[in-house]
């Protein structure tokens, strides 16, 4: 179908007449009976694997079920931050493969995702914090990414706000910078992964819920129960994030996951004053600053598993603890609204993105609290997997198998991850 | 925040407590004679239920014991609470037990 692009130049036409006679971004598709492959969870990477199986791989007969509304899950609900900087080489190789999508996402897209590189800098409070991000930046750059080590001072050029005396708890010793870093428009990618898709002929399913995985006599996926009906399918790619362990027990697939409530906040617009992502492991805080003007500032997850997409509130005033002592002039500020998503954690807190034991059966999971950042690079590996039946060589060892085999990619250790 | 209560103790905040998982998982009797994928179940796979769901809770920050609690992991409502070593109550005993020890 023809799709109008987005450009300057259309811009100012249809703002010249008033903004009249843009088209639906996509159509409101009705489930067919059968499908050739079936993305289960229309969030970024549901959606981004739907584009790139059409893009790149020639299947366009396919669609995204979505049990609410695209981009209503995690993709709408996360701090849209950006970074490769992890210590492993399986992760790097993951996290940076991404970072390289997203530097041209936009233009793919013909969609403006606002991926903004203003650099993410993680701060250091501990002896034992300066060890492990030096590390980390020796690591990073044996692997092809950027990462550098900043003193104090540097760390507040970087970042003016930042107190950098000792007048607090743990001062700050020091921070790693990742300048190729930054943030995106979190809605815009769902947005333009499913306005891509849909321009393909992927079929977009809004409020179809998965309520049954029918298998064949060999075990292998034959179709979807849905609450909009039967689809018959001979492969299914979940993608559900928090819902995935409820979604592969439908086909009898145990996964090493639990799912934790994950808060964030935002505080009244403000002109602009914070240039760039600061993240503290230690004393628990991530905070930037939205286009409109809000601080995005993330919490932990909370301490119980569950599945209500709320949290409670002494999590949120415990990274505002922070966020105060670290940036002082933000004491008064009025924090605007607060809300939880739900995020499935592997205990490694390293991602699943594989085959199961059920034939046609395919799970891109596990992304914990950091899966926005992995959004075009995950989708895109997810969907050479699907196709192929096979891995991608960069996420071959982010298997099942590797909780049984020993195999750890053990990010939890390594202090790199905000959880 | 959740109000718990502590099997000995009483109705405390959720602060006083740490969390400690799924419960009744029963450590291998003979852990040398496991394979690989029973290994595999007992230390990572969890069910991860959306609905109820029995889990062990640690009132760290008062009489540091464990115990154990059901709860619905739809709604956060608990709805009972038993100490460790004891079987888990069924299901319409601990349904009816709800709003008296679930106050929100």
């Amino acid at each position: 179908m023809s799709r109008q692009a987005f450009s300057a130049l259309a811009l100012i036409r249809r703002g010249l007449s008033g903004h009249l006679g843009w088209q639906k971004q996509w159509r409101k598709a009705e489930p067919k009976g059968a499908y050739d492959a079936v993305i289960v969870g229309g969030g970024g990477h549901g959606l981004g694997a739907a584009y790139y199986l059409a893009k790149e791989h020639g299947l366009t007969n396919i669609a995204v079920l979505e049990k609410g509304w695209i981009g209503g899950g995690n993709t709408g609900r996360n701090t849209t931050i950006i970074r490769s900087n992890y210590l492993f080489n399986e992760s790097a190789a993951l996290y940076d493969h991404s970072v390289k999508l997203w530097e041209t996402l936009s233009q793919e897209l013909n969609y403006n995702v606002m991926f903004s590189p203003r650099g993410v800098m993680m701060l250091a409070h501990t002896v034992h914090d300066i060890q492990v991000f030096k590390r980390h930046v020796h690591a990073n750059r044996c692997n092809g990414v950027d990462n550098e080590w900043l003193e104090p001072e540097q760390a507040k050029e970087f970042c003016p706000p930042l107190n950098i005396g000792d007048n607090i708890r743990y001062p700050v010793l020091g921070a790693a910078l990742q300048r190729r870093g930054g943030t995106a428009r979190h809605d815009a990618v769902a947005w333009g992964y499913a306005r891509a898709a849909d321009a393909l002929g992927v079929d977009i399913i809004e409020n179809c819920e998965v309520t049954g995985i029918q298998r064949d006599a060999g075990g292998a996926v034959e179709a979807l129960e849905t609450s909009r009906g039967l689809i018959r399918t001979r492969k299914v790619g979940v993608s559900a994030a928090g819902n995935t362990s409820v979604v592969l027990s439908l086909a009898g697939v145990r996964l090493p996951l639990e799912s934790y409530p994950l808060q964030a906040l935002v505080s009244e617009p403000i002109k602009p004053i914070f240039p760039c992502v600061v993240m503290s492991n230690t004393i628990h805080a991530y905070i930037s600053q939205s286009d409109k003007g809000e601080l995005v500032i993330g919490a932990g997850t909370d301490a119980y598993t569950s599945y209500t997409q709320r949290g409670a509130l002494h999590i949120n005033t415990h990274t505002l603890d922070a966020i105060c002592e670290l940036f002082p002039n933000f004491r008064r500020m009025r924090m605007l609204r607060n809300w939880g998503g739900i995020v499935d954690v592997t205990p490694d807190r390293s991602p699943i993105i594989a085959k199961t034991p059920v034939r046609g059966l395919y799970v891109n999971c596990g992304w914990g609290t950091g899966g926005f950042k992995a959004t075009p690079g995950s989708a895109h590996v997810f969907a050479w997997t699907i196709a192929r039946d096979e891995p991608h060589p960069i996420n071959a060892p982010f298997t099942i198998e590797r909780f049984r085999d020993g195999y750890l990619i053990d990010e939890a250790a390594a202090a790199a991850v905000a959880h | 925040m959740l109000l718990i209560v502590c099997p000995y103790c009483g109705k405390r905040p959720e602060i006083e407590f740490t969390y400690g998982g799924q419960a009744h998982l029963a450590r291998p009797v003979r852990p040398a004679e496991l394979d690989d994928q029973s290994w595999t179940d007992f230390l990572y796979m969890r069910t991860n239920t959306k609905g109820v769901y029995a889990e062990r809770w640690r009132h760290a920050r008062g009489c540091g014991r464990f115990f154990n609690a059901v709860r619905d992991t739809t709604t956060d409502h608990f709805l009972c609470f038993y100490k460790t070593g004891e079987s888990q109550p069924t299901p319409p005993a601990a349904a009816a037990r709800a709003p008296a020890e679930n106050p929100k």
